[in-house]
């Protein structure tokens, strides 16, 4: 990789996190790189079933089994988290890094009321006495725009909307000033509304304090806005990493044009949205060769055959193709 | 809420006719009490006037309107073989039973939650299948035979219990007590012992069960994602949201150990309400076992009323609604 002007707080080599299951072995994370920076936004971005989310929790240490991080480093400000063990990652969690989940309608614990959920944070964390926790957990809603923040404290989850939930979820996961913020797919199930607010209001959060944040999506289009690098994953396997600036006016993989194209332009008109043919392989039976190869359109036999590596190009970026796209300008 | 509770109360209301009406219709066809109470050797002028004095002459709809007035007034009939009225019997005794009931799901929550918690939270561990080996076998095991292993071992051979038998008790608030004295309280510990152990795997299963379904939801990776110490995320996240379930269950357990308690009852000689029930069958003492009867429903169906009302007070999303 290419100098960066501030030293990574994250540097992931070589993550492999793999599913011993009972139909073979699933290899979610099979060699996944990349570094971030303090203050800067990596989007991780690829299909359904494509082992985003599993890299968020192999940092986070939180692998359900079978699944287990089977090799390669997670370097988190000089720590190898994929060393530790579960009681010294217990306090790198929530307090060095913290998590968004996908779905705010069940990410909360209906019995409890939010404010409850969110002072748990602060005493989990902070040596604050109880009054200062009240006062700083109404800041913290007031901060992510949740209105009346002191009568809201009382309330339960299920007496919010979903985007008021996931308002609640990102303040949980802010309120102890985490260094870094895994979101994985924080908008998905939102209103399409809601979801640019959202997106505004945790870049607003993570620039604010300097958090690094990486964003975990399908949405490549919401993460192009948001991301200053941006990463591609196919079946747990890099196939591109690049600016996202760079990555987006120029693709080098088939698969990463693929995803840019299925975005709909409101400029098209009303012609038929080109989609990328088939579907994610059974990650159980990859084919031997390039796993995108049985859906690319540039396919030839090669590709059936070998694997392509990763190789570095113009500008900090890499991919992993062996008939890559034209670089453009 | 408060709607809802004066529907419940209705309900209650109604659940308990329906009980009045189905214990008159079995007094009333098994047997005839009048030969209980009238000499061996009576005339049948005799039985006419004992039939006639407890009312027998008439139609069943007069007998169960009379049944019924005198259940509303509070007036259940004297015992045939005590000689005193039914309700004040069975209300002496009931203060032994409720003892050992009392006891007996203490100590079975007690242990079953922490057991159940651990088997629901590592149900691949060693440890948690032999718990659940462990509750299929006190799911299983008689509370007869329990009962009278117990009585063989920690009796008769180790002598560390009181075989049967109430021992020393103490009178608080107008009731006899037990556990206030060392004594007394040995001779509860066994009886309570073998009417907890079915109750305790039966409440064990279904933590375990309800704890592995809990710890599903993203709630609990998300309180993990907090930081949150294992033992923490278990108790608090885990834990409130498998008892709601729990409730259900807890109010026809207390139902099912005041039933099963007759047994034990019987087993130690232990004078609470089911041992006078099972004595008063032997004796065809028909207002006691009425009394017994409509008493166990109540108590049933004000139980039910509470675990309604707890359901509001541990889950916020019922008491909106």
């Amino acid at each position: 990789m290419t100098a960066q002007t501030d030293a990574p707080l994250l540097r992931v080599r070589g993550l492999k996190t793999w599913f011993h299951t009972f139909g073979g072995v699933v290899k979610a994370v099979d060699g996944v790189s990349f570094d971030l920076s303090p203050g800067k936004i990596l989007g991780i971005v690829g299909e359904s079933g494509g082992g985003k989310s599993m890299v968020g929790f192999s940092i986070m240490g939180l692998v359900d089994r079978p699944g287990r991080i089977e090799a390669g480093e997670i370097i988190f400000d000089g720590r190898d988290l994929a060393r530790l063990d579960d009681d010294a990652m217990q306090a790198v969690r929530g307090r060095q890094i913290a998590m968004i989940f996908q779905d705010p309608m069940t990410a909360l614990n209906p019995l409890y009321t939010i404010g409850n959920q969110l002072e748990e944070m602060l005493t989990l964390h902070t040596d604050l006495g109880p009054q200062a926790r009240r006062a700083r957990c109404i800041e913290m809603l007031a901060e992510v725009g949740i209105p009346q923040p002191e009568a809201r404290l009382g309330a339960y989850p299920h007496q919010f909307s979903g985007g008021m939930r996931q308002r609640v979820v990102i303040a949980i996961a802010m309120i102890a000033e985490p260094r870094l913020l895994i979101a994985d797919e924080p908008t998905t199930a939102l209103d399409v509304t809601i979801q640019a607010q959202l997106l505004r209001l945790m870049k607003a959060q993570v620039e604010q304090r300097r958090t690094a944040l990486i964003l975990i999506t399908h949405d490549l289009a919401a993460v192009s806005q948001m991301a200053d690098r941006i990463v591609v994953l196919y079946c747990g396997r890099v196939v591109e990493i690049g600016a996202s600036a760079a990555l987006i006016a120029s693709p080098r993989h088939p698969y990463t044009r693929g995803l840019l194209d299925s975005i709909p332009a409101s400029h098209q008109g009303r012609s038929r949205l080109p989609q990328i043919p088939g579907t994610v392989p059974d990650i159980r039976k990859l084919p031997p060769g390039c796993s995108f190869a049985p859906r690319c359109p540039r396919a030839a036999e090669r590709c059936r055959a070998e694997v392509p590596e990763l190789t570095a190009a113009a500008g900090g970026s890499a991919f992993a193709c062996h008939f890559p796209l034209e670089a453009s300008a | 809420m408060f709607g809802h509770l004066i529907k419940r109360f209705i309900q209650m209301i109604f659940v308990l006719w329906i009980v009045s009406v189905l214990v008159f219709v079995m007094m009333s066809f098994t047997g005839d009490p009048t030969f209980m109470m009238v000499p061996l050797d009576a005339t049948d002028e005799q039985i006419e006037q004992a039939r006639r004095i407890l009312g027998l002459d008439q139609s069943h709809l007069v007998q169960y309107w009379r049944f019924l007035t005198n259940l509303l007034q509070g007036d259940f009939g004297r015992s045939f073989v005590f000689r005193q009225p039914a309700l004040q019997l069975i209300m002496e005794r009931l203060p032994a039973t409720l003892e050992i009931v009392f006891l007996a799901m203490i100590m079975a929550l007690v242990v079953a939650i922490p057991l159940g918690v651990y088997a629901g939270a590592y149900p691949q561990r060693a440890g948690s299948r032999a718990l659940m080996a462990g509750s299929l076998i006190g799911i299983s095991l008689p509370g007869f035979w329990l009962g009278m292993v117990l009585i063989f071992i920690f009796a008769v051979k180790l002598q560390m219990f009181p075989s049967s038998g109430r021992g020393p008790t103490e009178m608080i608030w107008g009731m006899r007590l037990s556990f206030l004295s060392w004594e007394g309280f040995r001779h509860l510990i066994l009886p309570a012992v073998t009417l907890s152990v079915g109750t305790l795997a039966i409440l064990m299963s279904i933590i375990r069960a309800e704890m592995m379904e809990v710890l599903r939801q993203d709630y609990i990776k998300f309180a993990r994602a907090k930081g949150a110490a294992n033992r923490f995320v278990l108790f608090k996240h885990g834990l409130k949201n498998a008892l709601i379930p729990l409730i259900t269950v807890f109010g026809l357990m207390l139902g099912d150990l005041i039933a099963f308690a007759t047994l034990t009852e019987t087993i130690f000689a232990w004078p609470g309400i089911g041992k006078l029930l099972v004595d008063s069958i032997y004796r065809g003492d028909r207002p006691v076992i009425v009394v017994y009867l409509m008493f166990v429903a109540f108590l049933f169906v004000v139980v039910n009323f509470l675990v309604d009302v707890a359901y509001a007070l541990i889950d916020p999303r019922i008491k909106v609604s």
